[in-house]
C-alpha cells in the first residue's frame, strides 16, 4: 500500500555525528555484508573484476571539502543511506506497492516480490537512497536492517543495524526520533542535529549532528585561547641553571 | 536524467498514439471502414507500441501487472490504467466503426477524454517530481498535451488545427526551455542544503562515494554540453514545428507532403524529449558535485 | 539466526581483530567485530568485513606453481607440494652447507615473525627481516631507545582521562580501529584533539585543530615547543628526576674517550649527584635525590646532568617559533598558543587517582599523578630521513611534560615497556651447516654490534647495522633486491619471500626492481638466480618467482598472535589471540608457516626435528601448542600447563588451541590495579611481568632523553676506539647521531634543486584498502579502483588545472602520468595520493582494462632507493642515516599540465599473464543462503 500513513507509533532512524566521522567506509561494508546475504534478493556486483565495476550499495561516504574565504578548508566526511522520511514521496509513486513507510516504526521498505523495476521512486527520492540492483532487476535501499533490529536470534544489544554496530569512531546512533527521551533525540537536541534538503518536504527522520567549530593554521581561528599565554619563568638559556636550582628546591 | 531510448520512445509515440485516439474519438476524420482501420491501426501501433517500450525501462517485466493496483496514489500507476481503459473503450468504439459502420459517439467522445487523460498522467509522472525541478511545473502537462494534440493532429490530417496547435506548443517548447534554465536554482537546491553544510562555507565534493559508476550515476546525472543542447533545440524546434508547418501552408497538400510533415515532427519530437530527459537535472547529482 | 558463529582474527591489516565469522552451510556468510576481543571490542572497519571477498576472491593461488617462462611474464605450470618440496630443498639445502648466507630470507606483512626468525636462524643465514625497514622503523627504534615503547599499537593514549590528544603524521594503518574507537571516545567526552599533518583526511578531518605542517618539518615545530616549554618552566621536574636519565651525569671533556658519554660507577651504573649530600652515587640508589642544576669534577672533568645539555641547547634562537615557522608553514604564534595549551592540560588540569603504588626502589606512594596530554605519531613523521630524531623529539616532548606511563598519558602495552637492554643486539656470524649464533634483528649499544665482517664490510645483504645506518633494527627490506642485483656486498643464490610484493607496491623504484629480478649475466642466467616465493593470491611478485608456494587465505589458517611477536595487549592487560581454520581449503594450498616447519624439518634444522631426524611438529598448530622458545614460554600465553590453568608461563598444553577456540579465539588477563601505570617504575607491574613470563627478572630502568648509544657512535666518527667508520661516512656518523634529538633538513631536499622540484609529493593508505590486497576485493575496489593525486588548491590554480585533468609529475628519478584533483585542505606546496591503488595489468585476477591498471597508478615510480651522486660519485642511500628507514616521504617532485590523451596513467606495464582462471563477471553473494 503504497499510501503513506498518517503518523508512526515510532520514528526509527540514524543520527550521524559528521564531527566524529573519519570516513573510515566500515559502514559501508559492514552494511553491504549484512544485506547481501539477508533481506530480500543479493545486491550484487556487475563487472566486479572487470573495468566498471558497478554494484548495489545501501550506504556510501561522501567526502566534502568545506571552505571559507578566511579558513583553511575543511573536510567533512558524510555517510548517506535512506532518511525513512515522514513524507517519503519515493513511497507514493510507487505503481505496483512494493514500496511502503510501516505504520508501527516508520521504515520505509521494499517488498521486492512486488517490485517490477520501474525506477520511480530512485527519481522520487532527492537523497540517492535507493539503488536498483542490476542483477535482480528489484529496487534495494536501507532497511535499517529490520531484520536484525528485531530479531530474537541475536543478542539483545546486537539489534542495531549493521553499520551503527561496526562503526569504529560510534559516529552513528540508531534510536527512536518519535521519544524525546531517546538517545537520538536527546543527541539530536544538544548538537543541533539537522535534516537533508528539507526544502524538499520529505520530513527526513535521520539527523545530521553537524562538525563542532574548528582551528586551522590559517590565523583566523576564532577559537578562544583556553590556556594562558606560556611567560617566559626561567629566563631563557642565561637564567635557567638558577631557575632550575629554585625549582627543585620546591619538589 | 539519463535520456534511456525505452522512455523516449515510451512517452513519445504513446502521446502520439493517444492524441490521434483523441481526435478520432471526437470524429474528427469522421472515418469508417477500411480508412478507419488504417488510422486506428496506426493509433493502437503508436500507444501500444509506446507502453510495450516503456517496459524495456523495468528491472522485473513480470510483475508489470502489479502497476494497476496503486491508483490511489500513483501516477504511474493511474497512468497504466487509463492506458488499458482507454484502449478497451477506444476498441469498441473502433470496431464500431470499422466492421459495423457504426459510430458510438458517446463512446468516442470517452474515449477520447481517456486517452487524453492518459496523456495527463503519463505527464505527471514527470511533472510531480520534485526532485526534477525542470520537470516540476504545470508546463510539463501543458507540452505533453500539445504534442499529443498537435501530433495527433497531423496524423489524422487535421491541417490547420495542426498548424495552429504546432506554433502554439513551439511557443510552448520554447517558453518552457527558457524557465527551465533557472528552474534548479529557482527551487533553491544547492550542495549546501543538500549537505546542510552550508554554515561552515561554501562546500565541494572531494572524493565520490565510489571510483566507479553507481546506478544512481547512470540513471540520474547526465552531463550534456551547452552547445550540444543548443544545436538540439533548434533541430526540434524547426523539424517538430516550423517545417511541419510550412510544408501544409505553403506545399501542396498531398499524402507525401501529409507523410512528410508527421515525419518531421515525429524527429523534432524525439529530438526534444531527448533533451527533455538529457536536460532535466536531479537534485541527487548535488551530492555526487555534478552541477 | 540459524547458523554457527566461529571466532577467529582477522588479517586485512595489521590491527588483528577478533572477529565472529558467520557460517551457513559450510559458507562464510557474515563477519562481524567480537564485542569481547581486546583490540576491537565488537566494531569493525571496511576491510574487516570486506574479508568474504578476500576470503573468496578469484585471485586465490590453487596449486604449487614453478615459472615455465620468462621471469616476469606469469607464465607458469602448477606442480604436486612434493615436487614444490624436492625443488626447494634442492636449493637451500647444499646452500646450507656451504654459505648459507646466499640464502636470504624477507618476509614481508608477516605477523609470524617469531617463527620465521627462528627458522632463518636455525638455517644459519644472517639475511633475515620482515618489511618494518620500508615501513616504520624509525618510529619503533626511536621509540624503544627512548623509553622502551613506542607509539605504533604498541601503546596507546590512555583513551579515558587524556583531554589533549596530539597526532603527528597519522595515516588510517596500524592500530586504526583502537585509534577511532579512541577518537570516538574522545568526542564523547569534549576532549581537543590536535592533528599534525599536511593533509586533513580521516582524524585530521574531525581533529578540533589542523596543523597543516610542512612536510619532513614536524621535528623542528617539536623543538620549538620544547623551546617554549623550557622557557617557561613547564616541565615535570619530579618526573624527569625520578624516571628518567636526565640527571646522569655527562662526561664534559672534549679531549676525553669518554667525552659525552656517563659517568659510571664500579659496578658500571650511571652515576647522578644526590642533592642532599651533594655525592655522586648511583642513579638507582634507593632514598636519594637526584640533582639537575649541579655539576661534578672527577679528575679535572666537568660532569653536568643531561638535563643541562638538552635545556641548553633547546632554549637558543634558533628552535624558537619565529625561527621556525616560515620552515614548518605554521605561524609563530600557533606553535606557541600550542605549547601554551600543552603546559596548561598538563599542569593545571593534572589528575590524581588515589591508587597506591611502590616503585622500583621501594619508595611507596599514595596516588597516581597524570598529565593529560597524549601523543600518537606514524609513518608521517617516520618516514623522512630525518624521522628517527624527528621521532626522538616528540618523545623527549612527551617525557618532558611527564606523560608518559601517567594517567592521561601515554601509556604502554605490555610486553612493553621493554628497554634496549631487555632486547637482543643483533647478530651475524655465519657457520655453515649451522645456526646463526643469536636472533638477526636487535638493538645495537655501541659500534661493536655492528654487523661488519672482518675487513669491515657488511655482513648481511641490505647493509643493516653497518655504519650507513648502525641503528636498523628491523633490517632493511627495500635494499636487499638492488643489493643482491649489484652483489653488493656479495652476491645471493636464493632469495626466499613471503607475503612481500617486491616487484610492485613494497619497493621504491618499482620500474627498476623489476628490471633487477628479471636482469641476466653474461651466461644468460638471471642475476638473483632463484626466487621462492609464498603468497596466498596472484600478485604482481609471484610472476617474478621461479617458485611459487600458495598459502592459504587467514579463515583457512591457524595462526598465533604472540606474545614473541607483535602483541595485542591492552595498556590495562596482557593478550594473545590466534587463527583457526573457520573453513578448509578447496585448494591445493598450505599455510605458509607448515611448510616452513616442513622444510626445516627436511632440512635437519635444529629446532625442527627429533633426534631420529623426524619432524618435530606436525604443521603450524602443532608447533604453536608445543614449541618453547624458553623453558614454560611458548608462542602462546594462555591456557598453558597441562590443565591450561597457567598464565604467561607453563607447560605446553596438548589442548591449547581448543582452550581460545572456547574462549573466542584469544585470551586475556589484567594487569592489577596497582600495577597499571608507571609500568617501567612499577614493582607491582615489574613483578607481574616476571610471573607471567615477559621477563626473566625485573627489567626496571629509566627513560633515556640523552642516548648514550648514539653517542657512541657519534664518539667513533670523531676518531675514539678501535672501530672506526669509514671515511666516506664518517661525517654523516658524526652529524647524525646526536645523543639530543637535533633536526636536518631532509636529504632529498640538500640534494635537488628545489627551484626546480618545488613540491612534496605523499602518499597515505585509504582507511578502506590494505596494500594491494584490496583491489582483488570485489567490494573495496568499487571504493578506491583509482587514485587521483591531490593537488593543493594553490598549485591548482597555478598551474590552471580544471577537472579532469592529467599531469606530469616529475622528480629527480622518475616521470609519471597521473589525473588530478583539487584540494583545499591540504598544505600549500604538496601533493598526494593512495598508496598501492595501481596495479599492474594480469595481476590480481582482474581484468587488464581494470582501472587500477589503467588509471591507477604508483608514487613509487618516483622514488630511489640512492640520493643522487655526489661530487666524488658515491651515492648515499635514500634513507634515514640511523636506521635505514626508507625516506620515501622526502620526495620532491614538478607539476605539469598533460594531454589527457587515452586516459591512462604512465609508466603503463606490459600485462603480466595470469596463474589463474580468469574472474567471474557479476558476484551475487549471498545468494546462496536464501534457498
Amino acid at each position: 500500500m503504497t499510501s503513506l500513513p498518517k503518523s508512526t507509533d515510532k520514528k526509527l532512524g540514524l543520527a550521524i555525528d559528521l564531527d566524529t566521522c573519519v570516513g573510515c567506509h566500515a559502514c559501508v561494508i559492514s552494511c553491504k555484508e549484512w544485506n547481501t546475504s539477508n533481506y530480500g534478493s543479493p545486491l550484487s556486483d556487475m563487472d566486479a573484476y572487470g573495468a566498471q565495476p558497478s554494484g548495489t550499495f545501501l550506504n556510501r561516504v561522501h567526502t566534502y571539502e568545506v571552505k571559507t574565504l578566511e579558513r583553511a578548508a575543511q573536510v567533512v566526511h558524510f555517510p548517506k543511506s535512506c532518511l525513512h522520511c515522514e513524507d517519503a514521496p519515493c513511497v507514493t509513486v510507487c505503481p505496483t506497492g512494493a514500496s511502503y513507510k510501516r505504520s508501527e516504526d516508520g521504515i520505509v521498505l521494499v517488498n521486492e516480490d512486488d517490485c517490477m523495476g520501474c525506477g520511480l521512486c530512485a527519481w522520487a527520492c532527492p537523497y540517492g537512497a535507493r539503488e536498483m540492483d542490476v542483477a535482480e532487476g528489484v529496487m534495494k535501499k536501507c532497511t535499517l536492517c529490520v531484520d536484525r533490529i528485531y530479531n530474537d536470534n541475536i543478542p539483545e544489544e546486537d539489534r542495531v543495524p549493521s553499520c551503527v554496530r561496526t562503526c569504529p569512531a560510534g559516529a552513528r546512533h540508531f534510536g527512536d526520533f518519535a521519544d524525546p527521551e531517546s538517545n537520538v533525540s536527546i543527541l539530536s537536541a544538544e548538537r543541533g542535529g539537522f535534516a537533508l534538503m528539507a526544502e524538499q518536504g520529505t520530513n527526513p527522520v535521520n539527523r545530521y549532528l553537524p562538525p563542532r567549530s574548528k582551528a586551522d593554521i590559517s590565523g583566523n581561528d576564532q577559537i578562544e585561547l583556553p590556556a594562558p599565554a606560556l611567560e617566559a619563568e626561567t629566563g631563557g638559556a642565561k637564567g635557567f641553571l638558577s631557575w632550575l636550582d629554585k625549582a627543585l628546591e620546591k619538589i | 536524467m539519463h535520456p534511456a531510448p525505452s522512455v523516449i520512445i515510451f512517452t513519445a509515440l504513446s502521446g502520439l498514439g493517444f492524441g490521434l485516439m483523441g481526435w478520432l474519438g471526437v470524429g474528427l476524420p469522421a472515418v469508417s471502414g477500411w480508412s478507419a482501420f488504417a488510422l486506428f491501426f496506426v493509433a493502437y501501433g503508436l500507444a501500444v507500441g509506446g507502453l510495450v517500450a516503456s517496459t524495456f525501462h523495468l528491472g522485473n517485466p513480470k510483475r508489470a501487472i502489479k502497476a494497476f493496483s496503486q491508483w490511489r496514489s500513483s501516477w504511474l500507476s493511474r497512468e497504466g490504467i487509463l492506458a488499458i481503459v482507454s484502449l478497451l473503450v477506444m476498441a469498441v468504439y473502433a470496431i464500431g466503426l470499422i466492421f459495423l459502420n457504426q459510430r458510438w459517439q458517446i463512446v468516442g467522445w470517452a474515449g477520447a477524454v481517456l486517452s487524453l487523460g492518459t496523456v495527463f498522467t503519463t505527464s505527471m509522472i514527470y511533472a510531480q517530481m520534485k526532485t526534477v525541478p525542470r520537470w516540476n511545473t504545470p508546463l510539463t502537462p501543458a507540452l505533453f498535451f500539445l504534442y499529443a494534440l498537435a501530433g495527433g493532429a497531423l496524423l489524422a490530417g487535421q491541417t490547420s488545427a495542426a498548424v495552429l496547435l504546432l506554433i502554439v506548443l513551439s511557443i510552448v517548447q520554447v517558453v518552457a526551455w527558457t524557465l527551465g534554465e533557472e528552474s534548479f536554482s529557482r527551487a533553491g537546491h544547492t550542495i549546501e542544503t543538500a549537505t546542510g553544510l552550508g554554515n561552515l562555507g561554501r562546500v565541494r565534493l572531494l572524493e565520490s562515494p565510489h571510483s566507479s559508476p553507481n546506478y544512481l550515476l547512470k540513471e540520474m546525472v547526465y552531463v550534456v554540453g551547452r552547445k550540444h543542447v543548443d544545436k538540439l533545440r533548434v533541430i526540434a524546434i524547426f523539424l517538430m514545428g516550423l517545417v511541419p508547418v510550412a510544408i501544409i501552408v505553403l506545399l501542396p497538400n498531398n499524402q507525401f507532403m501529409a507523410a512528410a510533415a508527421v515525419i518531421s515532427h515525429i524527429i523534432g519530437l524525439f529530438a526534444s524529449r531527448w533533451l527533455f530527459f538529457a536536460q532535466a537535472e536531479h537534485v541527487v547529482g548535488l551530492y555526487y558535485g555534478k552541477r | 539466526m540459524s547458523e554457527e558463529i566461529r571466532k577467529t582474527t582477522c588479517y586485512m591489516c595489521a590491527c588483528r581483530c577478533g572477529i565472529n565469522v558467520h557460517m551457513q552451510d559450510g559458507k562464510v556468510k557474515y563477519i562481524e567485530g567480537n564485542k569481547d576481543h581486546p583490540v576491537n571490542k565488537g566494531v569493525l572497519c571496511a576491510k574487516g568485513s570486506a574479508g568474504i571477498m578476500q576470503h573468496y576472491s578469484p585471485a586465490r593461488l590453487r596449486a604449487p606453481m614453478k615459472r615455465v617462462g620468462e621471469r616476469g611474464s606469469g607464465e607458469f605450470e602448477e606442480i604436486s607440494w612434493e615436487e614444490a618440496f624436492e625443488i626447494a630443498i634442492g636449493w637451500l639445502a647444499p646452500l646450507r652447507e656451504k654459505s648459507p648466507e646466499k640464502m636470504a630470507f624477507f618476509t614481508g606483512r608477516d605477523q609470524s615473525q617469531s617463527l620465521t626468525g627462528w627458522w632463518a636462524q636455525a638455517y644459519g643465514t644472517p639475511n633475515y627481516a620482515a618489511h618494518g625497514g620500508f615501513c616504520s622503523v624509525n618510529m619503533a627504534t626511536a621509540g624503544i631507545y627512548t623509553m622502551g615503547g613506542a607509539f605504533w599499537e604498541f601503546g596507546s593514549p590512555d583513551w579515558e582521562r587524556t583531554k589533549l590528544f596530539m597526532i603527528f603524521g597519522v595515516a588510517e594503518d596500524h592500530d586504526s580501529n583502537p585509534i577511532k574507537m579512541g577518537l570516538g571516545r574522545l568526542k564523547e567526552r569534549g576532549a581537543k584533539i590536535i592533528g599534525v599533518n599536511p593533509v586533513r583526511s580521516g582524524y585530521n578531518a574531525v581533529a578540533d585543530e589542523w596543523v597543516g605542517i610542512t612536510p619532513g618539518t614536524d621535528g623542528l615545530f617539536i623543538l620549538a615547543l620544547i623551546h617554549e616549554l623550557l622557557k617557561a618552566g613547564k616541565v615535570d621536574l619530579n618526573y624527569l628526576m625520578r624516571y628518567t636519565n636526565a640527571p646522569f651525569l655527562v662526561n664534559g671533556d672534549e679531549n676525553s674517550p669518554e667525552y659525552g658519554l656517563f659517568l659510571r660507577d664500579k659496578q658500571d651504573k650511571p652515576v647522578v649527584l644526590d642533592r642532599k649530600t651533594g655525592k655522586p652515587v648511583a642513579f638507582d640508589k634507593p632514598g636519594i635525590r637526584a640533582d639537575m642544576a649541579g655539576t661534578h669534577k672527577v679528575k679535572g672533568v666537568t660532569h653536568r646532568p643531561g638535563f643541562q645539555l638538552l635545556a641548553e641547547k633547546y632554549l637558543t634562537d634558533e628552535h624558537s617559533p619565529e625561527a621556525v615557522a616560515e620552515r614548518c608553514g605554521i605561524e609563530a604564534k600557533t606553535i606557541r598558543r600550542i605549547a601554551a595549551e600543552l603546559a596548561h592540560v598538563a599542569f593545571e588540569e593534572e589528575i590524581v587517582i588515589k591508587r597506591p603504588w611502590t616503585d622500583w626502589k621501594g619508595e611507596k606512594h599514595e596516588k597516581m599523578v597524570g598529565r593529560p596530554v597524549s601523543f600518537h605519531a606514524m609513518r608521517g613523521i617516520s618516514a623522512h630521513s630525518n624521522g628517527f630524531q624527528t621521532c626522538r623529539a616528540l618523545h623527549v616532548l612527551q617525557i618532558l611534560l611527564g606523560s608518559v606511563e601517567v594517567p592521561g598519558g601515554f601509556r604502554f602495552k605490555p610486553t612493553y615497556p621493554k628497554p634496549v637492554e631487555a632486547h637482543p643486539k643483533p647478530h651475524c656470524k655465519v657457520t655453515p651447516g649451522a645456526p646463526l649464533d643469536g636472533p638477526h634483528l636487535g638493538y645495537v649499544r655501541g659500534p661493536e654490534d655492528l654487523c661488519l665482517s672482518q675487513s669491515g664490510e657488511a655482513a648481511r645483504i641490505d647493509k643493516a647495522f653497518t655504519w650507513e645506518n648502525p641503528m636498523s633494527a628491523h633490517g632493511l627490506m627495500h635494499m636487499v633486491i638492488s643489493n643482491a642485483h649489484a652483489g653488493d656486498p656479495y652476491k645471493i643464490d636464493t632469495l626466499f619471500m613471503y607475503m612481500a610484493n617486491m616487484s610492485w607496491n613494497s619497493s621504491m623504484n618499482s620500474s627498476k626492481v623489476m628490471e633487477m629480478l628479471t636482469d641476466k649475466d653474461e651466461n644468460g642466467e638471471y642475476v638473483i638466480p632463484r626466487i621462492i616465493y609464498s603468497d596466498a593470491y596472484s600478485s604482481e611478485m609471484v610472476a617474478f618467482s621461479d617458485l611459487i608456494l600458495p598459502d592459504t587465505t587467514y579463515l583457512e589458517r591457524h595462526d598465533c598472535i604472540s606474545l614473541l611477536d607483535r602483541p595485542i595487549c591492552e595498556a590495562d592487560a596482557l593478550a594473545d589471540a590466534i587463527r583457526w581454520p573457520v573453513v578448509e581449503p578447496d585448494r591445493d594450498v598450505r599455510c605458509f608457516q607448515s611448510v616452513l616447519i616442513e622444510l626445516g624439518a627436511r632440512l635437519g634444522l635444529p629446532g625442527m626435528v627429533n633426534e631420529d631426524g623426524s619432524a618435530k611438529y606436525k604443521d603450524y598448530a602443532d608447533y604453536i601448542q608445543n614449541h618453547e622458545r624458553r623453558p614454560g614460554v611458548g608462542p602462546l600465553a594462555g591456557f598453558r600447563g597441562k590443565d591450561g590453568k597457567s598464565s604467561g608461563r607453563g607447560e605446553p598444553n596438548p589442548n591449547q588451541i581448543d582452550a581460545y577456540i572456547k574462549n573466542g579465539g584469544f585470551w586475556i588477563e589484567h594487569i592489577p590495579e596497582e600495577a597499571a601505570f608507571f609500568k617501567p617504575w612499577n614493582s607491582a607491574y615489574q613483578d607481574w611481568a616476571v610471573e607471567r613470563g615477559l621477563y626473566d627478572s625485573p627489567q626496571p630502568y629509566v627513560f633515556q632523553l640523552y642516548v648514550e648509544p648514539l653517542r657512541k657512535f657519534q664518539l667513533a666518527a670523531e676518531g675514539h676506539g678501535k672501530i672506526q667508520p669509514p671515511e666516506h661516512l664518517r661525517q654523516q656518523v658524526k652529524e647524525a647521531m646526536e645523543p639530543l634529538p637535533v633536526w636536518w633538513a631532509p636529504f632529498e631536499e640538500d640534494a635537488v634543486d628545489t627551484e626546480e622540484f618545488p613540491l612534496h609529493a605523499l602518499t597515505q593508505r585509504p582507511a578502506a584498502m590494505y596494500h594491494s590486497w584490496g583491489s582483488q576485493n570485489a567490494w573495496l575496489r568499487q571504493i578506491h579502483g583509482t587514485n587521483p593525486l591531490f593537488v593543493s588548491g594553490e598549485i591548482f590554480s597555478e598551474h590552471g588545472f580544471k577537472e579532469g585533468d592529467w599531469a606530469w609529475l616529475t622528480s629527480r628519478h622518475g616521470k609519471i602520468k597521473v589525473p588530478v584533483v583539487k584540494m583545499e585542505a591540504l598544505n600549500a606546496k604538496t601533493v598526494w595520493t593512495w598508496n598501492a591503488i595501481g596495479k599492474r595489468a594480469g595481476a590480481w585476477a582482474l581484468d587488464e582494462k581494470a582501472p587500477e591498471a589503467q588509471k591507477g597508478f604508483l608514487l613509487n615510480h618516483l622514488i630511489s632507493e640512492l640520493l643522487p651522486p655526489r661530487e666524488n660519485g658515491m651515492r648515499w642511500s635514500n634513507s634515514d642515516p640511523i636506521t635505514g628507514q626508507a625516506a620515501w616521504f622526502d620526495l620532491r617532485v614538478k607539476i605539469q599540465r598533460a594531454e589527457a590523451g587515452s586516459g591512462v596513467s604512465q609508466p603503463h606495464m606490459e600485462p603480466q599473464k595470469s596463474p589463474v582462471p580468469p574472474a567471474p563477471q557479476n558476484v551475487t553473494y549471498g545468494e546462496e543462503f536464501k534457498k
